[in-house]
C-alpha cells in the first residue's frame, strides 16, 4: 500500500467515522439523557437519505434552491417531525420498562419502512452531490479523492463541534446535562424537563436526519440502510460508554478504521471485525470506553 | 382443589395444538409446527429475560447452531439416528452458549446485551462468510433423521407431533425448574443480584447456568426448524430472529412461561392475518405496516403484554380498589 492509497484510506475512514459519529451521538444522548433504548433511531437516518432523494425536485420548484435547500428543509422538517414523534409515542414511555420501549420502536422501525415503502418505493436511487462539490482533488501522481467526502467530514466536525459548545457552555446544555443527572430536582427549580427532553429528542432526530441527507451522495439510497446503521450506531454507543459524546465520537472513529482497513486487508472477514473489537473492549472495559458522569 | 385459570388455559391449547391436525389441511400443519418451533425458542429466551432478568440478543446464534449441527452431522444419503443427533446438536448449542455466557455474564445491561450480539453475529459471519457452511446459499438436509422404524420425521404430521411433545416437554421441564431452588436462586437475581450475593449465593455459575441451558434449548428449536424447512441458511443466525423472537416474549408478556407462548403464537398470527391477501388485496405485500401498528398499540394498551389482559379487564370490572390483590407470581407459569 502507497502512501496516496495510505491516504485516502484514512480519509474515508475519518468521513465513515464522523458520519456514524452523527447518527449516534442522537442515539447516546436519547439514551443517557431521557433514558429510552430508540431502536426507530436507524429510521430517521433513512428518512434523512430519502428525503435528499425524494424532496430534491419539490424544493427546486418552491425555492428554487439546489441541495442546500433540501437540506435547510429537511433540517425543519426532521425537528418537527421530531417534537411531534416525542409528543405522540415517547413521551408516556418514559416511567415503562426498557423492553416496553424496544417493542415500541420495533413496530416504529416497521411503519416508517412501510410507509417510506409506500411513498417511494423500493427502488435502490442515486443522488448527485452538488456541483460546486462535485470535483475532485489530485491525491499524489494518479490518485484522486472527491471533494464532497471532504465537505461530509466538514459537516460532521462542524456539528460536532456545534454539539459540544451547547453541552458545555450554554445554560441550556447545562440544564441537560442536570436532567440527565437529577430530573426531579431539575423539575422543582422550575425548569421544563418535559420540553426539555422533548428539544432534546427532536435535535437527535435531526442530527440523524441531516447524517442521512448528508450521506445519501455517498452511500446511495437503499431499503433497509436505517437497520445497517442502527446496529452500528449501537456498537458505537456501546463501545464509547452510553450517555457520553466524548466516547461515541472516539468510538466511530475507532470503528471507522477498523472497518476501512479490514475491507482492504481482511475483506473476506471484515464483516466481523468490528464485533470482535467490541467483544474485546466490553470484555477489558465492561462499562465501555468512558463511563457517562 | 380448583384447578387455577393459568394451568387450565395452558392444558387448554396442549389439547387445541394435539386436536389441530384433525381440523386443518397441510398449510395449516406446517404453520403450527413453524409457530411451536418458535415457542420453544421463545421460551429459552424467557428463561433468560424473564426468569433471569438477563436481556439476550443473541438468540438466534444457539438457534442456527443447532439447525447447523443437525444438518451438518447427519449423513448424506441415510437417514441420521435421532437417538444421537438430537442430543449433539443440543450440546453443540449450549457448549457455544457456555462460552459466551462465560465471557459476557461480565457485562450488564445494555452492554451484556451489545456482547450477546457480537458473538452471535461472529457465529453468523463463521457460517456465512466461510465453506464450513455453505455460505449464503445455505445447505440442504436430503434425509431427515429417524428413531429406527418408530419415528420417522419426513412425514409432516409425524414432525408435527414430535415438535408438539417438544414444546410440552420443554414447557413442563422449564415449569418444575422454575418452581425449584434453582428457579427461585434465578428470581432472586433478577430481583437484587447484590442481595443474593449478600445472603452467601455465587451468582455467576447460575447464571451461567441458565445461560447454557437456554442455549440448549434454542438449540433444540432450531434443530426442529432445520428438520421442518429441510434447508439451513446463515438467515437463522441473523440478529432480526433474535430480535423477532425477543419481540415475541415482549409482546406475550414476560415473566410468564405462557408469556412465551402466546407471544409466538401472537406474533406469527398477526404476521399471518396481515399478510393474507384475501382480507387486504394488494395492500398484503405491505403487511409490515399492520404488524408495525399492531405491536405500537399493544405497547399503548397492554402494559404487561398479551398475558395480563385478563388481568385488566378483571381491574375494570371489579374496579381500582380490590386491583392491590398481590401480583401473579412468576412460577405461576
Amino acid at each position: 500500500m502507497d502512501l496516496a492509497t495510505f491516504l485516502i484510506q484514512c480519509l474515508n475512514s475519518l468521513q465513515y467515522g464522523l458520519l456514524l459519529f452523527l447518527v449516534a451521538s442522537g442515539l447516546t444522548l436519547i439514551f443517557g439523557i431521557m433514558g429510552v433504548i430508540n431502536l426507530a433511531h436507524g429510521s430517521f437516518y433513512m428518512i434523512g437519505a430519502y428525503m435528499a432523494f425524494a424532496l430534491a425536485p419539490a424544493v427546486a420548484a418552491t425555492f428554487g434552491g439546489g441541495f442546500f435547500a433540501v437540506l435547510v428543509v429537511g433540517t425543519v422538517l426532521a425537528v418537527l417531525l421530531g417534537y411531534l414523534l416525542e409528543w405522540a409515542f415517547f413521551s408516556f414511555l418514559y416511567e415503562r420498562e426498557h423492553l416496553q420501549q424496544v417493542l415500541m420502536t420495533y413496530g416504529l422501525i416497521l411503519v416508517f419502512e412501510e410507509l417510506r415503502s409506500l411513498a417511494v418505493g423500493d427502488d435502490v436511487h442515486g443522488v448527485q452531490p452538488p456541483d460546486i462539490l462535485a470535483g475532485t482533488l489530485p491525491l499524489g501522481d494518479v490518485m484522486t479523492y472527491p471533494v464532497y467526502r471532504l465537505f461530509v467530514s466538514g459537516v460532521c466536525l462542524l456539528l460536532a463541534l456545534g454539539m459540544w459548545f451547547v453541552f458545555t457552555r450554554t445554560r441550556l446544555g447545562m440544564m441537560i446535562r442536570a436532567g440527565s443527572t437529577n430530573r426531579e430536582m431539575v423539575q422543582s427549580l422550575g425548569i421544563d424537563i418535559k420540553f426539555l427532553y422533548r428539544v432534546v429528542f427532536a435535535a437527535g432526530v435531526a442530527i440523524a436526519v441531516l447524517a442521512g441527507m448528508v450521506a445519501a451522495p455517498v452511500s446511495s439510497v437503499y431499503p433497509g440502510m436505517g437497520n445497517t446503521v442502527l446496529i452500528i450506531c449501537f456498537v458505537v454507543v456501546v463501545i464509547g460508554g452510553i450517555g457520553s459524546i466524548r466516547g461515541a465520537l472516539l468510538a466511530a472513529l475507532l470503528i471507522g478504521v477498523v472497518d476501512t482497513f479490514g475491507k482492504v486487508f481482511v475483506p473476506q472477514a471484515a464483516g466481523v471485525l468490528v464485533y470482535v473489537l467490541m467483544a474485546l473492549i466490553l470484555l477489558w472495559k465492561p462499562d465501555g470506553l468512558f463511563k457517562a458522569a | 382443589m380448583t384447578m387455577r385459570a393459568p394451568l387450565v388455559f395452558v392444558l387448554a391449547c396442549f389439547g387445541a395444538l394435539a386436536a389441530l391436525p384433525l381440523l386443518t389441511g397441510s398449510y395449516g400443519v406446517d404453520l403450527v409446527t413453524k409457530i411451536m418451533v418458535y415457542a420453544i425458542f421463545a421460551l429459552s429466551l424467557e428463561l433468560l429475560v424473564g426468569a433471569a432478568g438477563l436481556v439476550c440478543f443473541g438468540q438466534a446464534a444457539f438457534f442456527g447452531i443447532g439447525a447447523y449441527a443437525a444438518v451438518l452431522l447427519s449423513p448424506a444419503s441415510e437417514a441420521a439416528g435421532l437417538w444421537w443427533l438430537l442430543p449433539v446438536s443440543i450440546v453443540a448449542a449450549a457448549l457455544y452458549a457456555l462460552a459466551v455466557g462465560a465471557l459476557s455474564l461480565r457485562t450488564k445491561g445494555v452492554y451484556f446485551i451489545m456482547v450477546t450480539l457480537a458473538f452471535a453475529q461472529m457465529a453468523y459471519y463463521v457460517v456465512h462468510d466461510t465453506p464450513l457452511g455453505g455460505g449464503t446459499d445455505g445447505i440442504y438436509l436430503y434425509v431427515k433423521p429417524a428413531l429406527g422404524s418408530l419415528i420417522d420425521l419426513d412425514g409432516a404430521l409425524t414432525l408435527y407431533f414430535f415438535t408438539l411433545a417438544s414444546l410440552a416437554a420443554t414447557f413442563v421441564f422449564l415449569a418444575v425448574l422454575l418452581r425449584s431452588r434453582f428457579g427461585r436462586a434465578l428470581a432472586g437475581i433478577r430481583v437484587n443480584e447484590q442481595r443474593m450475593r449478600a445472603t452467601g449465593f455465587s451468582t455467576y455459575p447460575y447464571k451461567l447456568a441458565a445461560f447454557t441451558l437456554s442455549g440448549g434449548i434454542a438449540g433444540l428449536a432450531g434443530f426442529l426448524f432445520a428438520l421442518k424447512d429441510g434447508f439451513v441458511n446463515p438467515e437463522l443466525m441473523s440478529w432480526h430472529l433474535s430480535g423477532a423472537v425477543l419481540i415475541m416474549i415482549i409482546l406475550g408478556g414476560i415473566g410468564h412461561l405462557r408469556g412465551a407462548l402466546i407471544g409466538a403464537f401472537a406474533f406469527a398470527l398477526l404476521q399471518e392475518f396481515f399478510k393474507s391477501e384475501a382480507i387486504f388485496g394488494a395492500f398484503a405485500k405491505h403487511w409490515h405496516l399492520g404488524l408495525g401498528l399492531a405491536i405500537i398499540a399493544c405497547v399503548a394498551l397492554l402494559p404487561r403484554g398479551l398475558v395480563g389482559l385478563p388481568a385488566q379487564w378483571r381491574e375494570r370490572l371489579v374496579g381500582r380498589s380490590r386491583s392491590a390483590a398481590p401480583q401473579e407470581a412468576l412460577n405461576e407459569a
